[in-house]
């Protein structure tokens, strides 16, 4: 479904991203794993066109989308969440989430009925979705840290992708709610048949619900397979893993 | 819930229904001067504080508004309602071809770059004695009878006014309105979603652009006069104030700030000629204490009074 192939990106002669190849096939949830300033944030950047890449090629069902700018990448069916926590933070949840719907419907240029005719029920099915239904009216600044994270979620998936990309969902999330996330991410792709790609710190999580795993170091994809064979593998075990 | 707002409102414009009959006509003139601004501020304020686009030079919409409606009077012979159609869509199209130059640049970049061409228009009105009078202006804008009188001209103010804060306020709850407020908060978040972040300021900017010349040719209905000082940037910077003064998050803010400053300037300017340093002093202590303005301030207590209602 998506393929990245020979990917690269420099900012001022540091190369952030240095041809990395990925696959993720329909269906899938792939991880990429890496330390600190591997690249992964870059990457995903670069597959959504916030960025542009400086060479190679991004696929996406057959068709090529690299350099698209981000608005365009979200129509052809990739969204994406954020490391850290992007979202409309003087506006409540509910219009957090009702403003993707729009966006998703095509209906952002509607200047004069009121906004609150639209996409309602498709909204709070959404936060009904992701348990965040009890907050609809608080002004998203005054969350907690792991339900802005899960929020970032919902306004991702109200654009109804068929990619989702998460960026470490669950960085900074106390274990309970960590567990609760991991939940989400396993019954959106059970449910929805949703592709997932995301990256993560924590490889219990990781070993936990990837199918496959692209491994990340100083921007280069050094392997690339499921799980298992990735943990065998003797160039992450130096490189990342640390052969603990 | 929204039925206290409402009859506030519905009492002020009684208050302003009623007011003609009864005051000086100094104070017919500085009431509809005092909504002319607020009009002028809050439509800042769309692009300001609803859209997040750093609007440096709104003034100078205000006055190509002014300005084009009184050159077509005065000028080019046409019948002054036409005029008064005209200057709004002149002040749009000034603020679409200037959107388009600018919109590329992000934040600060942005307000400079409108300020310079801002600068250039000025200049050209500033200049050219022939078609826009030069550095006296134009005056005396022969307006039609049925609203040239004070109480007429008063009238018409509201009326357009109204009209203008309505249709403005229905845009700023729309769909619109809403993935306007988003790209403010967040524009790398709205195209992330699907949002195209450059048309849709640039729409915003074409809008905030039209209403600021729909105050412009208020003024001229108001004063029957333009001059240069409608486009310069210290202008710009006035509105500016008034709608931080008054409260840049809210829709009534700007207005409330309009009539703050329009009675400073006019009562203080009285006793001193540094009436400037009077508003500096009231700008300071609002930052300090206000900085989301009073009417931000007011809705801030309002609302934490509501909710320990509910609590209790």
């Amino acid at each position: 479904m998506l393929e990245v192939k020979g990917l690269s990106k420099s900012f001022g002669g540091f190369l952030a991203v240095n041809k990395a190849t990925l696959e993720v096939n329909k269906g899938e949830i792939v991880a990429v794993i890496g330390p600190n300033g591997a690249g992964k944030t870059t990457l995903f950047n670069l597959v959504t066109g916030i960025i542009k890449p400086d060479n190679g090629q991004v696929i996406f069902k057959g068709e090529e989308i690299t350099g698209l700018p981000a608005y365009k990448t979200c129509k052809k069916g990739i969204t994406r969440s954020f490391q850290v926590v992007n979202i409309f933070s003087r506006l409540t949840v509910f219009e957090n989430v009702r403003i993707s719907v729009l966006s998703q419907q095509g209906k952002t240029y509607r200047w004069f009925t009121s906004s609150k005719e639209f996409a309602n029920e498709e909204t709070v099915e959404l936060l009904e979705s992701v348990g965040l239904i009890h907050r609809k009216d608080n002004v998203c600044g005054a969350l907690s840290h792991g339900d802005q994270k899960v929020l970032e979620i919902a306004i991702a998936l109200a654009g109804k992708p068929e990619l989702l990309i998460l960026d470490e969902p669950t960085a900074g999330m106390s274990p309970e709610e960590t567990a609760r996330c991991i939940d989400l991410i396993k019954r959106l792709s059970q449910s929805l048949g949703l592709t997932i790609l995301f990256c993560e710190h924590d490889m219990e999580l990781v070993f936990a619900i990837a199918q496959k795993i692209m491994v990340m170091v100083r921007g280069s994809t050094i392997a690339q397979g499921p799980p298992d064979e990735v943990r065998r593998n003797q160039q992450v075990q130096d490189a990342y893993l640390g052969g603990s | 819930m929204a039925k206290k707002p409402l009859i506030i409102l519905l009492l002020v414009a009684a208050a302003l229904l009623l007011l003609p009959f009864g005051l000086p006509r100094f104070y017919i003139y500085l009431t509809a001067l005092i909504v002319t601004m607020g009009l002028l501020a809050t439509s800042l304020n769309f692009a300001l504080g609803y859209g997040g686009i750093y609007q440096l030079h709104h003034g100078v919409f205000y006055g190509t508004g002014a300005y084009a409606t009184a050159v077509m009077i005065t000028k080019l012979g046409y019948s002054p309602w036409l005029a008064f159609i005209a200057g709004p869509l002149a002040a749009a199209a000034l603020s679409l071809v200037m959107g388009i130059i600018c919109i590329r640049l992000s934040k600060l970049y942005f307000g400079m770059l409108q300020i310079s061409l801002g600068s250039l228009v000025w200049a050209i009105v500033y200049r050219w004695y022939s078609f826009t009078g030069g550095d006296d202006g134009i005056h005396g804008i022969s307006i039609p009878s049925l609203i040239g009188s004070s109480k007429g001209a008063y009238y018409f103010t509201m009326i357009v006014a109204g009209l203008a804060m309505f249709f403005m306020y229905r845009i700023l709850h729309s769909p619109f309105g809403s993935t306007l407020q988003g790209i403010r908060d967040n524009a790398v978040r709205s195209q992330a979603i699907g949002v195209n972040v450059r048309l849709h300021q640039l729409a915003a900017l074409v809008m905030a652009g039209f209403f600021a010349g729909v105050a412009g040719v208020l003024f001229v209905v108001v004063d029957n006069s333009v001059f240069p000082d409608m486009l310069f940037w210290t202008l710009s910077l006035e509105i500016t104030i008034m709608a931080l003064l008054g409260g840049w998050f809210t829709f009534l803010g700007p207005m409330l700030g309009a009539a703050v400053i329009v009675s400073l300037r006019t009562f203080v300017s009285t006793y001193t000629e540094y009436w400037t340093f009077a508003m500096g002093l009231l700008l300071m202590l609002v930052i300090l204490f206000l900085p989301e303005g009073v009417l931000g301030k007011v809705f801030e207590i309002w609302k934490r009074r509501k909710s320990l209602e509910v609590r209790s």
